[in-house]
Order: C-alpha cells, then sequence, then structure tokens
C-alpha cells in the first residue's frame, strides 16, 4: 500500500512535469508504466483527469501501441522478434520453445511472477535474426536449443 | 478581389471560397460524392475511402478533406473510382453480419444503400475471418451492436465533440479494432447520458434504442391494465417523415388516431404537462429571485442534460430546477389526479410516453420518480419505436383521420409546444414570468433572442424593474461551455435552459433518423422546430398560465403552484453520479 502510494505520487509529478507539454499523453504514460510497469485502470484514470482527457482517449492509445501493457508484467520481459527476418529465420520455432518451457502463451506472464512473454514487432536487428531481447539485453540468431541457457541466466 | 477558388468538376466548372474542400465543391455543382464516415461538422476524418475521386495525382484522393484548389480537375465516376469505392464497401461486408432482415435500419442504412447503388452482387466476395462481438444492452437507453458496426468514428466523434461525453472510442489496432468503452464495460458502467447522439449518428444497425415497444405490446394486450399514453411535443414534428412525409410536417391529429387504434385507452399530450411545468418551473424561478435562492436557476427538462450536471458538474446540482420534466408530471398527475377522478387504482394504471428522447428511458427508471408509490411512468418508447409499432399493426399512417387529444390531460398551449425546440422552455417561462411578476399582460410574444441554432444565446430580458440575465445553451458540450463562463465568474445570470442535444428535442436521440447527406440539404433542427413555432403562432392560447385544463388541476386539486402538494407529485432531487462506475464497482 506505501508502495502504491509512492508510485502514484510519482505519477503526479510526472503529470505535473509534462502537463503543459504539446502531445503530453505518450510520454506520461512511459513514464507511468516505467513506474508501476503496466498501466491499470486506476493509473489512467488518474492520466486522464491530470491531464483533461477522457478515459477512453488513454485506453485506445494503451491499446493501440505493443509497448503498453494493461497487465503486470514479470521481472523480465522476454521479446521475440517476429519480424519479417527473424520470422522467415524460424522465430516462431523459437517462441514456441519459450512458451513450452515456461508455460505461457505469448503475452503473458508466469506464475512466479519471474517472466513475461511477448511477441513483438521488428525490432529492428534484422542482421542478428532471429533475435530476442530479455530486458535490455539483446541475444541474436537464436535457436530452440538456446532457450534453457538463456533462461538459466536470469533465473537466480 | 475576391478569394474564390475555380475547379472543374466532372467538366462542371463551379467557384468557391478558399478553405472548401472537394466535397463542398462537388456539393455546389450538384455533383453527388458518395460517403459514409463522413458527418459534417463533427467527422471529417477522410478514413473510410467511400469518397475517393482522381485529380490526376498518383493515388485517390478522399473528397471530404482535400482542399478546393484553383485550376484542379476532378473526376468522381471514373472506373478507377468506381473500382475503389466497391472495393472498399466489399471489405467492409466482410466483417459486418450482414443480418439486414433484422435489422432495425433495414430499408434505412447508409451502408445498404450504398452497397445497392455501388452494384455490389456478393456480399461475400471476401469471406474470410470475421470479428463476432457480444450485443450491449445493459443501457435503459442505448444497445451497441458491434457486429454491425464498421468503424466509422462517427459515434465516437458525436460523443466527444458534441456532447463532451467521450465514453467511447477506437480500442486496439488493425483487424482488432473496435468502438468500445475502456475495459469493455457496458455503456451503463460508464459516464454515458443516455443522449442517443450516437444513434442519430450512426449510418448502419450497430446503435439503436433500447426497445421497450415489446413491453408496451403487453400492456396493450393486458385487459386488466388501464394504459394511457402521452406524446412529447417534438414527436408531432418529426413522426410523418416515417411514414415519406416531408421534414417538418406537423401530425399531431393523425398520430393521436393511430395511438387510438393502437388500443391506448387514453391518448394525453406532455404538452399539457409542459404548461404545468412553466406554472411550477417560473413560480420557483420567482421565489428563488425575491428569497435569494441559488442562482442562476437551471431548467431540469432535459433527462441527458440531467445526467450530464450530476456526472460532470455535481456542483451545479443545487442550480437545478426541483422540477420533474413534463412527462414525469404527467405521470404523476395521471397516477393521482386522474386515477382518482377515473376511480381507477394507481397501480393498474400504465402511463406509455412517446418521446423524441433516449435518456428518457433511464429517467423513467429512477426510483424517485414514483410520487405515488408506484413509477410516474412505466414505459418510454420513441419516436422511431412508435413509428414501427403502427406499421405492424398495419395502420394505414397517411389515411387516418384527424382526431384530438382526450379532454382531461388534453389541453395545452403554444408555450408548451415550443418546448421541443431549443430556447422554447425558455420562452414560455418568460411569457408566464412577465404576467406573474408585472401583473400586466405581454403583448409581444415571441422572444428572437433565445430562439435559434446558435450554441449558446444569451439575452437581458426587461420584466418591469427586473432585468433578467438569461442564457440558453443546447447540446451538451455547449452547456459544458457555459457552466466553465459561469464557474470562472466570467459571466452571471438568473436563469440558464440546458437541452441536452443539439437543437433540442426535435433532433434528439429518439427522433426519426435523418443520414449525413440528407443533413447537408435538409437540417431537422431547424425544419422540425419551424413546425413547432408555426403551432404556437397559430395558438389560441400561447401562455402556459391560461390553459385551462391547467388551471382546473390546480383549482380542484394541487392548489398553488410549488404547494404541498404540487411539490410530492411535481418535484424531484439529484444526486452526484462518479464518472467512473466501472471502478468503483471493481474497487468495491
Amino acid at each position: 500500500m506505501v508502495e502504491k502510494t509512492e508510485q502514484m505520487k510519482a505519477l503526479r509529478e510526472v503529470i505535473a512535469r509534462h502537463k503543459d507539454e504539446k502531445g503530453p499523453l505518450m510520454p506520461v504514460m512511459q513514464e507511468a508504466q516505467k513506474i508501476f510497469g503496466y498501466l491499470p485502470q486506476d493509473v489512467q484514470i488518474v492520466i486522464a483527469e491530470g491531464l483533461g482527457l477522457t478515459l477512453s482517449e488513454v485506453y485506445g492509445v494503451a491499446t493501440f501501441y505493443s509497448q503498453f501493457s494493461l497487465q503486470p508484467k514479470g521481472e523480465h520481459v522476454i521479446s521475440v522478434c517476429m519480424g519479417t527476418a527473424c520470422y522467415v529465420k524460424g522465430a516462431q520455432a523459437v517462441l514456441d520453445k519459450l512458451a513450452s518451457s515456461l508455460g505461457v502463451e505469448p503475452g503473458e506472464t508466469t506464475k512466479d511472477g519471474k517472466f513475461t512473454l511477448v511477441a513483438t514487432r521488428c525490432l529492428g536487428a534484422c542482421g542478428l535474426a532471429p533475435v530476442l531481447t530479455v530486458d535490455e539485453d539483446v541475444h541474436g540468431r537464436v535457436t530452440p536449443d538456446d532457450v534453457p541457457m538463456i533462461l538459466s541466466r536470469y533465473e537466480d | 478581389m475576391s478569394n474564390n477558388i475555380t475547379l472543374t468538376i466532372d467538366n462542371v466548372k463551379v467557384e468557391v471560397p478558399q478553405g472548401a474542400t472537394v466535397l463542398d465543391a462537388a456539393r455546389k455543382a450538384n455533383i453527388r460524392i458518395p460517403t459514409l464516415c463522413f458527418l459534417e461538422e463533427i467527422n471529417e476524418i477522410g478514413a473510410c475511402r467511400m469518397c475517393v475521386v482522381e485529380t490526376g495525382s498518383r493515388t485517390l484522393q478522399a473528397a471530404c478533406v482535400l482542399p478546393a484548389t484553383q485550376g484542379m480537375e476532378v473526376k468522381t465516376n471514373t472506373r478507377r473510382v468506381r473500382h475503389a469505392r466497391k472495393a472498399v464497401l466489399e471489405m467492409i461486408l466482410s466483417n459486418h453480419d450482414k443480418k439486414c432482415l433484422s435489422c432495425v435500419r433495414s430499408q434505412n442504412c447508409e451502408l445498404q444503400r450504398l452497397s445497392l447503388e455501388l452494384e455490389v452482387t456478393d456480399e461475400h466476395i471476401f469471406a474470410g475471418e470475421r470479428r463476432e462481438y457480444t450485443v450491449d444492452d445493459f443501457s435503459p437507453s442505448v444497445v451497441r451492436d458491434n457486429n454491425k458496426c464498421i468503424n466509422c468514428r462517427r459515434c465516437v466523434t458525436t460523443c466527444y465533440n458534441l456532447q463532451a461525453v467521450g465514453v467511447i472510442g477506437p480500442v486496439g489496432r488493425g483487424f482488432h479494432t473496435s468502438i468500445e468503452s475502456p475495459w469493455k464495460a457496458h455503456l451503463s458502467e460508464t459516464a454515458c447520458i443516455g443522449c442517443g447522439q450516437c444513434i442519430a449518428a450512426c449510418p448502419v444497425g450497430a446503435l439503436k434504442e433500447k426497445e421497450e415497444s415489446p413491453k408496451v405490446w403487453r400492456l396493450l394486450h393486458d385487459p386488466g391494465k388501464h394504459v394511457v399514453v402521452q406524446t412529447a411535443p417534438a414527436v408531432r414534428a418529426a413522426l410523418g417523415e416515417e411514414f415519406g412525409m416531408p421534414m417538418g410536417t406537423n401530425v399531431t391529429g393523425k398520430m393521436v388516431a393511430a395511438l387510438r387504434r393502437l388500443g391506448f385507452d387514453q391518448v394525453f399530450d406532455t404538452d399539457f404537462a409542459a404548461d404545468l411545468t412553466i406554472m411550477e418551473e417560473s413560480t420557483e424561478l420567482v421565489s428563488r429571485i425575491k428569497n435569494k435562492g441559488v442562482l442562476p436557476m437551471i431548467t431540469s427538462c432535459s433527462p441527458g442534460w440531467i445526467n450530464f450536471c450530476e456526472t460532470f458538474y455535481p456542483e451545479f446540482i443545487p442550480n437545478l430546477s426541483s422540477c420533474k420534466s413534463p412527462h414525469e408530471m404527467m405521470g404523476a398527475v395521471i397516477k393521482s389526479y386522474y386515477a382518482e377522478k377515473m376511480n381507477i387504482p394507481a397501480k393498474t394504471i400504465a402511463v406509455v410516453s412517446v418521446m423524441p428522447c433516449t435518456a428518457k428511458k433511464i429517467e423513467a427508471a429512477r426510483e424517485e420518480l414514483s410520487a405515488m408509490g408506484v413509477q410516474d411512468v412505466d414505459a418510454v418508447i420513441t419516436t422511431r419505436e412508435l413509428a414501427r409499432m403502427i406499421k405492424s399493426n398495419g395502420i394505414d399512417f397517411l389515411s387516418l383521420p384527424d382526431e384530438n387529444f382526450d379532454n382531461l390531460l388534453g389541453d395545452s398551449t403554444g408555450a408548451a409546444t415550443i418546448f421541443g425546440a431549443t430556447g422554447g422552455v425558455m420562452e414560455a417561462a418568460l411569457r408566464t414570468a412577465y404576467e406573474t411578476i408585472t401583473g400586466q399582460e405581454l403583448t409581444s410574444l415571441d422572444f428572437h433572442g433565445v430562439r435559434g441554432q446558435k450554441g449558446v444565446k444569451e439575452a437581458d430580458i426587461q420584466i418591469g424593474d427586473l432585468t433578467l440575465r438569461v442564457a440558453v445553451a443546447h447540446g451538451t458540450a455547449n452547456a459544458k461551455a457555459l457552466l466553465e463562463s459561469v464557474k470562472s465568474g466570467e459571466k452571471q445570470y438568473d436563469f440558464i435552459e440546458v437541452m441536452g442535444c443539439r437543437g433540442g428535442c426535435v433532433d434528439g436521440g429518439g427522433q426519426p433518423l435523418v443520414s449525413a447527406e440528407n443533413r447537408l440539404r435538409s437540417d431537422p433542427k431547424q425544419v422540425r422546430a419551424r413546425a413547432l413555432y408555426k403551432a404556437d403562432e397559430g395558438s389560441v392560447r400561447r401562455k402556459s398560465h391560461e390553459n385551462p385544463g391547467i388551471q382546473r388541476l390546480y383549482k380542484e386539486y394541487l392548489g398553488e403552484p410549488n404547494s404541498h402538494k404540487a411539490h410530492h407529485l411535481l418535484h424531484t432531487h439529484y444526486t452526484k453520479r462518479s464518472k467512473y462506475r466501472q471502478a468503483e464497482a471493481a474497487s468495491v
């Protein structure tokens, strides 16, 4: 509860900082997601009220961009690139292997809150295809056999 | 020097002012370019590509958002254009349920019309995955069926721009885009005010009123029920359109005849209760002014506006007149005065209101509107629902004779009739307030300053020594602007009229639908209002306090306006409502 109050305070500061800028919604939502890890309803209501928008506008943007999440995210976010180059080079098999290893579908978070698996659009690293990222780390030329090794690096 | 632009459309030269679009220019040249997502001044986003034209550039251009330029050569009906339009339609149809037979919009659907015009021969040509949705029919006023939605955004922009409500919007992306409320909330869980303007904006059958005609049929077929019907002022100015009559035809007599043939036991006029409202409301106004009560007083006839005020501007609740809306007053009078006079128990009487409005459906369900221990009004049907009932009963509307309302609660004045147009309630109240305050006869009855389509109208009205500062707003976005100016102290008024819908009830969310294209030709707000003002002019009595039925009601039953009995039957109270009902429900 204390944590949530602190987070809300931080969110209000973010809103105050961006409020008078042109097009403040996206930067506020991005920072809000950093603070909370995702964009739950009460957070979106505070953003809407703070920026003088309707909840529909905020929710519409939140569901339009895949960078925003309406669900709590895991400690680590695994994003598998499904862009054309990666797909052709076998990204689907990598994604399937991750899904079966973690026991979740793309878009879901493991029960222990450790990992969120995401299928993403082109990450712009086609030279490394198939590519995936875990948080900020980039892993290139991945095969399904690499999956246990990659996961083990984040499992401590 | 003129700033005009000359261009050629289909070999016709046309001159338009700077800033005009190609669609504007084509209309001026009497050349029809089909549109679908376009709704003038509300939704001009060039999204659906139905209005594409050739201009010599590489790609086809959407005429609704393409600025006309000097010397431009436009072709509106080339092979390429026709092919593109048809392909757009076929793709829209591929994700549409195509259940025209059971659709309320059949024969009045812009998608259906375009499909016929553009000679779509196979509505399944792009058969493939189709998104399926659950129909949202939880709201007492508006039903949303996304299986018919074409994502044109007309309802969305209407809800934002016209009404400043904004409870729906595009959700998701690409093929998965749908028009929804956040977190798929039912409309009833949002700040929706039930005005139904989204229905009026919808080109297809994705939005309609929550139908209560099945309940009305049940009441009519129940021999144990005494079923009384009342009709709002604006209904008579529009019902004829559903039977092919020109917009603005006043069909009062035929409407009454049709209601009798449907089997209603008594046919009363909400105009009677509009006069009653004026008696109560003008007395309340005079008393607030004399006793230094809360001013400005704001009218309370429009339930869409009341919902808006309770949700978005609860700080103005003390300003709202405590008067019930006319049809609710009527319901209370029917279940008390009429019931006693006819010796019929209130609970065996059913009151059906025919309204130009969908918010009236929410209003009728309010628990506090039950003066006699039963709801004042039992069912509300829209003008459109009444038309469907008449057609369903096989009544040939056009050949009906003109009949009169039943006596007891059927008298009315011209003041009541103009309730249906923006400024009408204000004007009616001023006519009575003037004579009440000064004790002198008002000779010039027309208050032109409060008439017309300007979003916010202001006037200073001299009544004896008193200068009454009045304002009129219609459409809740205009109401918002007006309230903000009062809140900031920029403006001071004594009396404000607000109607939830632009133009007032004549263009309410329950009225016959007019396509976006026909709205460009004749504006129902103006044309229907003219019918009401004409009826007012032709009335023998044009001031509410001169209504003999009203005089009798006070003499025999109520005593004085704002008497204890009048308060019990005819007045109500309001409650603050949350904008985020869904979130509150979730956090409990």
